[in-house]
């Protein structure tokens, strides 16, 4: 049975992309409701069904959730009609979390494509809230456009910020007159910001083209696998490690990921 | 447990006392030229005929649609309601097969790792079964081959074995059997020590071992062996559907203008919407890749996540298959490769 939800906010990220802030209708399940950066959900719209996406806001802000999403499909164009005061359902936490408390005192490069910087969020969020426990934070979040890019007024926080490092970019093409940002596919970003790898761990989330070309560019940089992190996305269901969809070779995404070491992905099979 | 005597006339009686005193009897049924399980109502409607049902009976507990929960919206609220696990019915199965049966292992070892699946659980604790051993095999049949075979108990409540037209074994294996027996106790006399079961029992040889087919998927991942295997695959999900073993299974919305209930039903990895994300990309993206994914979930990663294997050797995906691919025949090639 989902929790229910009350949608307390509706924010338009980009086109077709929406936030949408939830609070528990039920405030004793809110105040039992725990999760870990990297924790996914399944949001109903109820009449149209499940689909899965990371928790997109920080376990350390307390009282409400947040997902992001582009309506691309029969549920999200069901979540995407949702107004504020509306209820939906909610399964969570499912899956794993970032190992954050194993990068206590490092650096941290966070590289996210387009709809991939909401699950980042969450462990970046994290992060700038316990801010004094990490190393350097530098993050390279590309777009194709500029009207692409989420969390607009967040980007902006992180850009004013002395003690985070954003690169924001967009594709050849995708910029616009008075964009201040790079213009570049994020792989190839990566690569000119060239963080250090020492005492590093990057963290890579995005489409599997991006992700395909952003490792070698890590590779070069001397980072090692046991220290670059992705999150996976396959087709779920259940979330429970049930309805079979989601596996790549013996290991669930469900379950044994979302979260995932490089290490662990070079022992897969190329089934995501 | 004890073992006993039934005389095949007796049986009818037998049946009918099983079903006054259960609310719900499954058996194998005539439909046509084809045998399925089936609610029965009265005795006559088995069919004894029948070497197995074109589906397994796994839907005893794991049915094809079921009600997750319901929900009805008012204004902007949402109510839920949820399903009534304690009106899960008692269930005898009569006339499984100990293929059918044995499958009831992995389906509870799926449902059970990590997260309990209560649903499956509570219909599935319901269920007494009543075995026939097999005299006969067809073609289809491999039970030999992955640790079963055509008297084997395991799962079982009871196993009949047909010992000649007059005369019928009845092993009592739980108490759940004893129950069963006790319906009826006058039809039963003791069996004498020196029964040989086998000496009846359907030979079946043996093709391969499963640990053999486990060892050599690990070589074969990138083999064309998939897509040779594959080529004149439909995709249509047969094999899954009539499968004692495939739990995989889709959750849908059952809508109705406001109100509705959320569904769980089967699903098949052979079909190529199975995988498909919305933005198009498929992990999955061809039909051998979704029949390597069928036979690895059943003999690679079943075996290395639940130490257990998914297939029970009925054949049923075999002879339900339109384009008469068969499972033993490409296990044995799998087998017998050796790819160094």
């Amino acid at each position: 049975m989902p929790y229910i939800m009350v949608v307390d906010k509706v924010t338009v990220e980009a086109l077709g992309v929406k936030t949408l802030r939830l609070r528990f209708q039920n405030e004793e399940e809110g105040n039992e409701f725990e999760f870990q950066a990297g924790n996914f959900a399944e949001y109903s719209a109820f009449g149209e069904g499940e689909c899965t996406f990371c928790i997109a806001s920080a376990p350390t802000r307390k009282g409400y959730v947040e997902c992001t999403f582009r309506k691309a499909g029969r549920v999200t164009s069901g979540l995407d009609r949702l107004e504020e005061g509306m209820t939906m359902g909610f399964r969570a936490p499912l899956g794993n979390n970032f190992p954050l408390e194993d990068w206590k005192g490092k650096n941290l490069v966070f590289v996210a494509g387009g709809i991939a910087l909401p699950p980042m969020r969450a462990v970046i969020d994290n992060v700038l809230d316990r801010r004094e426990e990490f190393g350097e934070v530098t993050i390279i979040y590309g777009a194709k456009t500029v009207n692409d890019l989420v969390y607009k007024e967040e980007l902006k926080e992180w850009e004013e910020r002395p003690d985070v490092n954003l690169f924001a970019t967009v594709d050849p093409g995708g910029e616009t007159p008075d964009w201040k940002g790079k213009v570049g596919f994020t792989p190839n970003v990566l690569g000119e910001v060239a963080p250090k790898s020492d005492n590093a761990i990057a963290i890579v989330c995005g489409p599997p083209i991006m992700i395909k070309f952003t490792f070698p560019v890590l590779e070069k940089l001397g980072f090692k696998d046991e220290n670059v992190y992705t999150t996976l996305e396959n087709r779920m269901k259940c979330g429970i490690g049930k309805c079979g969809r989601c596996n790549v070779g013996p290991m669930f995404v469900c379950k044994d990921g979302p979260v995932f070491c490089k290490t662990q992905l070079n022992e897969l099979p190329p089934e995501f | 447990m004890e073992e006993l005597i039934i005389k095949s006339s007796d049986i009818k009686t037998w049946l009918d006392q099983i079903i006054e005193h259960t609310p719900r009897v499954i058996a194998p049924v005539k439909q046509g030229e084809k045998v399925e399980f089936k609610s029965i109502k009265q005795s006559d409607d088995v069919d004894y005929e029948s070497q197995t049902t074109v589906s397994s009976v796994k839907a005893a507990a794991f049915p094809r649609t079921e009600t997750l929960f319901a929900y009805e919206k008012e204004g902007l609220n949402t109510k839920l309601y949820d399903v009534a696990k304690d009106n899960f019915v008692e269930t005898v199965i009569w006339r499984a097969r100990p293929c059918d049966v044995i499958g009831f292992k992995p389906l509870t070892s799926i449902f059970n790792w990590d997260y309990k699946d209560e649903l499956y659980n509570r219909r599935f604790e319901k269920i007494a079964i009543v075995t026939f051993a097999c005299n006969t095999a067809d073609k289809c049949c491999f039970c030999t081959s992955v640790g079963g075979g055509p008297g084997n108990t395991e799962g079982s409540d009871v196993m009949l074995t047909v010992l000649d037209k007059e005369n019928v074994l009845v092993e009592v294996l739980t108490e759940k059997g004893q129950k069963l027996v006790d319906l009826a106790k006058d039809l039963f006399e003791k069996a004498e020590q020196s029964i040989d079961k086998e000496a009846v029992l359907a030979k079946i040889p043996a093709k391969f071992t499963k640990e053999q087919i486990y060892k050599n998927l690990a070589k074969v991942f990138d083999n064309p062996v998939w897509k040779a295997q594959s080529e004149r695959c439909l995709g249509c999900g047969a094999c899954a559907f009539v499968c004692p073993t495939c739990a995989c299974f889709d959750i849908q919305e059952d809508a109705h203008g406001n109100h509705g209930r959320r569904v769980r039903c089967w699903d098949s990895c052979g079909f190529s919407l199975f995988t498909q994300h919305t933005s198009g990309h498929n992990p999955r993206p061809t039909q051998a890749t979704r029949w390597r994914q069928r036979i690895m979930h059943k003999f690679s990663y079943m075996p290395d996540r639940l130490n257990i294997y998914g297939c029970t050797g009925c054949g049923r995906c075999s002879r339900a298959c339109p384009v008469d691919m068969n499972i033993a025949e490409h296990l044995t090639s799998i087998a017998e490769s050796s790819h160094e």
